[in-house]
Order: structure tokens, then C-alpha cells, then sequence
């Protein structure tokens, strides 16, 4: 969420100049005031000031401007990954985009404090107080030394430099450059605040009866399916370098692994006339549990990976269906779907198929039909989909308080999909008139949608991509 | 030398027989007889007639029998074509259900008196859903209503193995609109022919 002057919800005080000194009063009495930036829309005449104070609010965070101008893709992509982890508050400067130089250095030299030279993107000799007036706790500088791009985080409320990231980035043209731009934004976020980010993270989905890859950012979707058959139900192995996906063969649904960096594809072992759906990797990558419809109805099976072989039978349904496993991240247990109840619920059982119990409670007779569940990296909780009132809700399931509570009430959601940080999920929503892919952050409530293209569908958020997994042909 | 005197002789003899024979006797080559020929001639025109005649029956009684024959063929396509259509009629579901209606129960004893008459004839069900519930449970319910069609007509005597049965789950819908209308339509169980199904019999 960017912030930017001079809003509605901000004291403004005039005249303009008093505010001037009002800010540098309060600078110097008091440093840990939040002050917000000039208004964009008067910045010219230099005259007018907001200023807020609010407590608790996320750290604030600027990109600051700079040459040379073969970084801008660099910095647009940074900023934007920054921005989309929800954990900062994107501050933007004057100008109105943080990564466009101009206005941005002009405050920095009229305000009379430290003047840096060099449009303030230059590694010494920032601001701080300046940036800490604009609200800024952290400030990232990007800069070109000859083949590498070299990342400055600055501490603002420090005053000094945090950590200095040198890394020499493929060529734009190159299918790794966005991945490894994103692994930088990722080192600024973990160097900052300590906590892993995911924006050198994918996704795959559906659409069109094919595979498809793209971007958390929404960029760089590619087509990942290798044949003109109808899929169903891409989904990550743990290590990010393989996926599994179902596709309709005649007569049956034939089960997939296929590896991201080769595309090529192996079929799992199956009796070869079944209809298996819904694959789901153990965490250690060795099983493969999934669905298998037959005329008796439907039940979760598990195969052994690593030698196509040892087909496991963990639920009996007889006369209920029992499908779409998903694994705790300790690899100990299954969370799946049951209609043993009647509607289809959320049940949980032991990873060998001992010990199968209810898992998201519900009302008989009152709750809806309850589908698609998928346990969080963290392990804390289970997001599914819920039938609130003939449309389809997304909810989350506290793993150790059994409780559930609703995230979406605008449209029809479904379909949930967990990112490797556990607080954003990624699911497939009409609230905005057709179908598509939204990110919702469970902190903030934030929502945005991840394309602007309707049919997409089943989402499989990826783990955070390891190196070698970069490149897909 | 004995051998020429008997030569002479015989030269003799046939000298003297020829002597005494006074006139030659009657030519003894055929005269020409109009009557006859006439009456030839027209025992072969009938004659040539006649095998005309037995030729043009022939070719027609063959070109009745080849008529018969195509118009039985089509007969037996166009009856084959009936039970075809009738085979493929759908049924269909309520919401969120596999239970065969009371309505549909006389399609399927159709598709099980069509079995019945052919019984070379293998069939798939495939179950279908529409768009409202989740996806990938919607494979599980199509499983269940191809299933329940299956179940039915075996039930009333039908070898198991001419059956097989597939879900699409809302994958293939057959009606695009995004209403009852719709929906009602696809929630339905498809049947196709897997084989002997060229020259089907009417039930």
C-alpha cells in the first residue's frame, strides 16, 4: 500500500511555510514522528506539508530514484515485489512513482539538511532525516558497477547502511533475469525485517484446459503444459523443481510429474483404466498421494515416486467419496475431503491412513459443502472452500484450536492456495465480474488481482524456487 | 509277280461293272428346302429370343434382389441409426446428486432393452456436472452418476463387463450459459457406443 501526501485522512496544516517550520520543529524534538511527504500536486511551489502520526503502522519503505537508467527495470520490479510482499508501507516520493528520479533529489537539496549530491540514490551520504521525516524506515538504493547491480539498504532510523547486496544480474533478455530480480527483493525484505519473503516465487494454473506458469507479480506467464489434452490440478513437488498435474485420457485420468527445468514428463504408475485426480507431493518429495474415482466412488491413494511402484490404498469409502489429500509440511499427516458425513467436509488422518477424523467442524444440515483443502507451509492452518448461501467462500482453519474462520465474502471464491510465507493465499474469485486469479495477505486483508484474464483456475502457489530451478525453456 | 494279274483284274471287273451300269444314279448332295430353313431360322430366332428374355429376367430378377437387398440395408441403417439416437439420449440430476430420477428410469430401461437386442453392444457412461460445485469434487460426483447409471442397468441383467464408466466432472459442459437452464443441463450422464455398434437391432 503506498502512501502519499496529503490525503483526506491527513492533518493538513497551513500556512504552508509554518508547516515547513512545524516539520523541522518537530524533526528535531522529536525524530520517531511520522511525517509525510510533500503532496505531489503542490510540490512545485514547496508550500504545503501534511503530517500524521500513526502508531503500530508497518515500516515504511522507499525506493530511492537513481541512474543509471538500465536499473529501471530492476527497480520497477523491486519495488513493485516489496510492495506485494504487504509487509512495508511503500512510501512514495514526490513525482508520484518512487522509481521515476526528478522531484524526488530537489526536497533532499532545499531542505537545507546534508545535501548528497548525486540524486540521493548514491550509497553515502543519504538524508536520513529527510527520509525519516517522509516516513521512511528503511530506503533501498540500487546502483550499476560495471556487470554488477549492487542493492544498498539503508537504515533510516540507524542512520547508516544495513546490509549491501552485490549480484550480478542475467541480461534482461534472459528467462532468469525476473527470477533472480526477485530473489534481490527478497534479500531486501529478509535483511530488513528478518523474514523470508516470496517473490522468487510461481504459480501455476489452469486455464484453458492447459498448465500455465506465472510470476507472483503477475508477470511472465508462460505456457508450461506439454501436450493438447485436457489438464486438471497442477501441483508443486517441495523442492520447486518438479509438479504434478491430471489428464483426461480416454476413459481415465492419467497422472503426471513433470520437471520445470526440462519439461519433461513421466507418467505415474496407474491400473492404467481409473480416474486419478488431485496429485499431492509428501515434503520429502517421495509420494505421491492423489484420488482415484472408481465404481465403487472415490478414495485417496498414495504411489511411491521414486520407484513408480507400491500403490496404497488410505481410504475405504464404500458409499462415500474421500478425495483431494493434502500433507501436513511434517509430511505426518493427510488433510482430505469426505462426503462420509453426507456434503463433503475437511477430515484429517495419520500420513499411512490411521486415524482419520473430522478436521474443520461444521453444523449437519446447516454447513455447506466443504472442498478443496490445502495445509500451509507453517503447518498452522488448512485454507478450503465453503458453500456460505450457494456460493463459494474461502476459509482457514486454525490446525490447533480445530476453528475456522471465513476470509471472503465479495463473490464467488474458491479454490485456495497457500504461498510459501503462510500469510498470503492466492485463489480464484468473480468478485470483479468474471473469473480470475486474486492474492489476498491474511495480515493486512489486502487483496489484489494476480492477472487480468478470466478462465484461470486451481492455483498451486509454489515454494519459495531454488536457483537451479530458474530457467524453463 | 503273282500280285499284278490280281490288279489287272480288279481293273477289270470295275471296267465291266461300270459298262453295265446304264444311267448314273441320283445326286445324292441336299437340295435346298425353303420350308425348312424358315422354320430353322425361326426355332433360332426364338431360340435367341427366349435366352434374351431368361437374360433380361435374370437381370432383373437380380436387380430386384440387389434392390431388396440395398433397401434392407437401409432399412436395417436407418433402424440402426433409431437405436443409436435412442441409446444416446442423456439423463439427468439434480443438484449435487447421483440418484437416478423416477423420470429417467424409463430411458434406461430403453438403453437395457437395446443391450438386450445386441449383445455384441459395449457402451461408456460418462458422468457430468455443472459449474457451481468445486471442480475437482465435481470428478468424484460424475464418478458417482455414471456409477449409479451403470448400477441401474446392471442390476436388470446386464453383464458388467459391456459397461465402462468415465467423469468429466463440469469440464465438458454441453450448455454454456451460466443459469438453471443450463446447469440442469449439464448435470447428465452421457452413453456412447465402444463397440458392435455398425448394425444394431431394434429391440
Amino acid at each position: 500500500m503506498s502512501r502519499t501526501a496529503g490525503q483526506s485522512d491527513r492533518r493538513t496544516v497551513a500556512p504552508a511555510r509554518a508547516a515547513a517550520l512545524l516539520a523541522g520543529a518537530v524533526l528535531s524534538v522529536c525524530p520517531t514522528v511520522r511525517l509525510s511527504g510533500q503532496d505531489s500536486s503542490v510540490v512545485d511551489r514547496g508550500v504545503r506539508v501534511g503530517i500524521i502520526y500513526r502508531p503500530g503502522v508497518r515500516p515504511g519503505m522507499v525506493l530511492l530514484p537513481g541512474r543509471p537508467a538500465v536499473l529501471d527495470s530492476v527497480r520497477a520490479i523491486v519495488a513493485r515485489d516489496l510492495d506485494y510482499s504487504d509487509r512495508f508501507e511503500m512510501i512514495t516520493l514526490p513525482g508520484g512513482d518512487s522509481i521515476r528520479l526528478g522531484a524526488a533529489a530537489n526536497p533532499t537539496r532545499s531542505s537545507g539538511r546534508g545535501r548528497t549530491g548525486g540524486g540521493g540514490g548514491e550509497a553515502a551520504g543519504l538524508n536520513y532525516p529527510l527520509f525519516q521525516a517522509l516516513g521512511a524506515d528503511f530506503a533501498v538504493a540500487l546502483a550499476q558497477a560495471t556487470d554488477t547491480t549492487v542493492v544498498t539498504l539503508h537504515d533510516v532510523a540507524a542512520g547508516g547502511v544495513r546490509r549491501e547486496v552485490k549480484k550480478r544480474l542475467p541480461p534482461l533478455t534472459s528467462p532468469d533475469f525476473r527470477l533472480a530480480v526477485h530473489r534481490l527483493a527478497d534479500q531486501v525484505l529478509q535483511a530488513s525485517l528478518g523474514a523470508p519473503g516470496v517473490a522468487a516465487s510461481r504459480l501455476l494454473f489452469v486455464m484453458d484446459g492447459k498448465v500455465w506458469q506465472i510470476d507472483q507479480d503477475g508477470a511472465d506467464k508462460r505456457l508450461v503444459s506439454s501436450s493438447d489434452r485436457q489438464a486438471m490440478s497442477p501441483a508443486w513437488a517441495a523442492d520447486g523443481r518438479r509438479f504434478a498435474y491430471m489428464e483426461f485420457w480416454a476413459g481415465h485420468g492419467q497422472l503426471f510429474v513433470q520437471d520445470m527445468a526440462t519439461g519433461k514428463r513421466a507418467a505415474v504408475v496407474t491400473t492404467g483404466a481409473a480416474l486419478d485426480f488431485t496429485p499431492a507431493f509428501s515434503p520429502d518429495g517421495k509420494t505421491l498421494a492423489f484420488s482415484r474415482a472408481i465404481e465403487e466412488g472415490t478414495d485417496v491413494y498414495t504411489v511411491n515416486l521414486k520407484d513408480n511402484c507400491c500403490l496404497q490404498r488410505l481410504t475405504v469409502g464404500r458409499f462415500s467419496d474421500n478425495l483431494s489429500p493434502t500433507y501436513s509440511p511434517d509430511g505426518q499427516r493427510i488433510a482430505f475431503v469426505s462426503t462420509r458425513a453426507g456434503l463433503p467436509q475437511i477430515y484429517v488422518m495419520a500420513a499411512d491412513g490411521t486415524d482419520q477424523q473430522l478436521f474443520a467442524p461444521f453444523d449437519y444440515g446447516v454447513t455447506g459443502s466443504s472442498n478443496a483443502p490445502e495445509w500451509s507451509p507453517d503447518g498452522q492452518s488448512v485454507a478450503f472452500h465453503r458453500d456460505v448461501a450457494g456460493t463459494l467462500q474461502v476459509f482457514v482453519l486454525d490446525v490447533r484450536t480445530r476453528t475456522v474462520r471465513q476470509l471472503t465474502s465479495v463473490g464467488r471464491n474458491e479454490d485456495p492456495t497457500w504461498a510459501p510465507d503462510s500469510r498470503h493465499l492466492c485463489f480464484v474469485s468473480d468478485r470483479s465480474g468474471y473469473r480470475q486469479l486474486w492474492i489476498i495477505d491474511l495480515e493486512t486483508g489486502r487483496i489484489r488481482p494476480l492477472l487480468q484474464q478470466s478462465g484461470a483456475r486451481l492455483p498451486a502457489w509454489s515454494p519459495r524456487l531454488p536457483e537451479t530451478a530458474a530457467s524453463t525453456p | 509277280m503273282r500280285r499284278l494279274p490280281l490288279l489287272v483284274l480288279a481293273g477289270l471287273a470295275a471296267a465291266a461293272l461300270a459298262a453295265c451300269g446304264g444311267s448314273p444314279p441320283p445326286q445324292t448332295a441336299p437340295q435346298p428346302n425353303a420350308d425348312s430353313i424358315a422354320a430353322a431360322e425361326r426355332a433360332e430366332a426364338d431360340r435367341r429370343a427366349r435366352e434374351e428374355a431368361d437374360a433380361r429376367a435374370r437381370e432383373e430378377a437380380e436387380r430386384i434382389a440387389r434392390q431388396r437387398a440395398a433397401d434392407s440395408l437401409a432399412a436395417m441403417g436407418r433402424t440402426t441409426e433409431a437405436v443409436r439416437t435412442m441409446l444416446a439420449t442423456m439423463i439427468h440430476f439434480d443438484f449435487d446428486k447421483s440418484n437416478i430420477r423416477p423420470d429417467d428410469a424409463g430411458v434406461l430401461d430403453q438403453k437395457i432393452s437395446i443391450l438386450q437386442a445386441n449383445p455384441n453392444l459395449r457402451i461408456r457412461i460418462s458422468g457430468h456436472c455443472d459449474e457451481r460445485g468445486s471442480d475437482e469434487y465435481n470428478l468424484a460426483l460424475g464418478n458417482r452418476r455414471a456409477t449409479s447409471a451403470k448400477q441401474y442397468v446392471v442390476s436388470h441383467g446386464i453383464d458388467a463387463g459391456r459397461i465402462e464408466t468415465v467423469s468429466y466432472g463440469e469440464e465438458r459442459p454441453i450448455a454454456q450459459g451460466h443459469d438453471e437452464t443450463a446447469w440442469a443441463q449439464n448435470r447428465r450422464d452421457e452413453f456412447e457406443i465402444l463397440s458392435g455398434g455398425d448394425a444394431l437391432r431394434h429391440p
